[in-house]
């Protein structure tokens, strides 16, 4: 989806404010969000991808004040309210104080496979060398094409393993693994006159959003 | 976003989105102990594991033995995960899989995600939060030299900036070049110079002196 989330080549954010000796949690609910997504992921309640797509739906105004670990209880939030984990409405009211029926138990985690590596038994569609074109698209859903690569022409410097498809396991569709390929494309590929001399920029891109060139 | 703040103990009591945050936190969390999706233990050692644990001293071991012993470098860039556990670095099975990417004098490596915050957090501890901010994320590929430039790394024009941008689930570290002027320097040392900045690739070590 074209979200908020999708920064790569925005302007306007200003300089980078670089903390001196930040801690590794600003406060103690930072390390509890990040416990309990680990976990939601990790015993299979939730896939990463779906979280990431929470987070994407999180709304632009929202992603950009909640910060870091309030988008991940934002996005928590929401996908175990959708996954049938909590009743909507249900934390608002633990908040406030008020009871409210839990909701009937949600269906037991999936078994899959660990990890997100997988064994395909067709060959990889490119090789390094090939010139490939990134498909223009511009799915409403979950996607790991940013939007600055979109329509750019690089060269395969590495093919690699098979991967879960994000765009697919964030929503219900399955794995459906692909082949993933890190592509080189050069700077004025992307930036075209603006862009910084002798510069390059490598990015890892799933079989479907490619083409040869 | 927060970089003003104070840092305390405090759950930001005096900010209406960080106390927000802190109140449907604890909400979720108790709500989700209730229905035995999560242990509130099992976060307290997760939290202990990223606050005490992992952190950048992982890379900068393993930098520091890259550089002293080149069959050890060449099994690090062939299979990092390996090394680590060479080191007693890794724990548990299975890992996300890093790519290590070898700066040199020519060509220089910096690492990014633009979609999210994706870090080889398994190995080096969660990112900073400089690393997870829109103007980060969103100027690194288009101006790396400027960015650089404003962190402090002044990059010489016949430098080739690299800039990896982690939109799967491939981690990338950098593996900065040795300075000059270490020659004869202690493993140890030599980690003491390989800051977290530098295995990102927005600060080079440099040989300074205890």
């Amino acid at each position: 989806m074209n979200g908020i989330h999708d920064l790569g080549g925005m302007h306007g954010f200003g300089p980078v404010a670089v903390e001196r000796d930040e801690p590794v949690f600003h406060a103690r609910w930072e390390g509890r969000v990040l416990g309990m997504v680990y976990l939601a992921v990790g015993y299979g309640w939730v896939t990463v991808d779906t979280f990431r797509h929470g987070i994407e739906r999180t709304g632009a105004v929202d992603y950009l004040t909640l910060g870091y670990y309030g988008r991940w209880r934002a996005s928590l939030e929401r996908i175990l309210v959708e996954r049938g984990v909590l009743a909507p409405g249900e934390i608002d009211a633990r908040v406030e104080g008020t009871p409210l029926d839990p909701p009937p138990p949600a269906a037991p985690p999936r078994e899959t496979e660990y990890g997100f590596e997988r064994t395909l038994a067709t060959p990889a569609r490119f090789a390094v060398g090939a010139a490939v074109r990134v498909r223009i698209a511009s799915p409403s859903g979950h996607t790991r094409l940013p939007r600055y690569v979109s329509g750019r022409c690089g060269v395969v410097a590495h093919v690699r393993p098979a991967y879960v498809f994000p765009d697919t396991n964030a929503d219900g569709r399955g794995e459906q693994p692909k082949y993933l390929y890190n592509v080189r494309f050069e700077s004025p590929e992307l930036w075209g006159d603006d862009a910084e001399p002798n510069s390059a920029l490598h990015i890892d891109l799933f079989e479907p959003y490619l083409e040869p060139a | 976003m927060s970089h003003d703040h104070d840092h305390d103990d405090h759950d930001h009591d005096d900010d209406p989105i960080a106390r927000r945050n802190a109140l449907r936190a604890e909400a979720l969390e108790s709500l989700l102990v209730e229905r035995g999706i999560v242990q509130s233990d099992v976060i307290d050692g997760i939290v202990a594991r990223f606050e005490q644990d992992i952190g950048p001293l992982n890379g900068a071991k393993l930098v520091a033995r890259a550089w002293v012993d080149p069959a050890f470098r060449a099994r690090f860039l062939a299979d990092p995960w390996a090394a680590a556990e060479e080191l007693g670095l890794a724990t548990g099975p299975g890992h996300t899989p890093i790519v290590v990417l070898e700066s040199s004098s020519s060509v220089h490596h910096v690492v990014v995600c633009t979609l999210c915050s994706c870090y080889p957090s398994a190995l080096l501890g969660l990112p900073p939060t400089w690393y997870k901010s829109p103007p980060y994320r969103s100027r690194v590929v288009r101006e790396p030299r400027v960015v650089l430039r404003e962190m402090g790394l002044d990059l010489p024009p016949e430098v080739e900036v690299r800039v990896w941008d982690s939109s799967a689930e491939v981690r990338y570290m950098v593996l900065p070049a040795r300075p000059a002027g270490t020659d004869g320097w202690s493993e140890e040392r030599l980690a003491s110079v390989v800051t977290r900045d530098t295995l990102i690739g927005v600060a080079r070590p440099e040989a300074t002196g205890d």
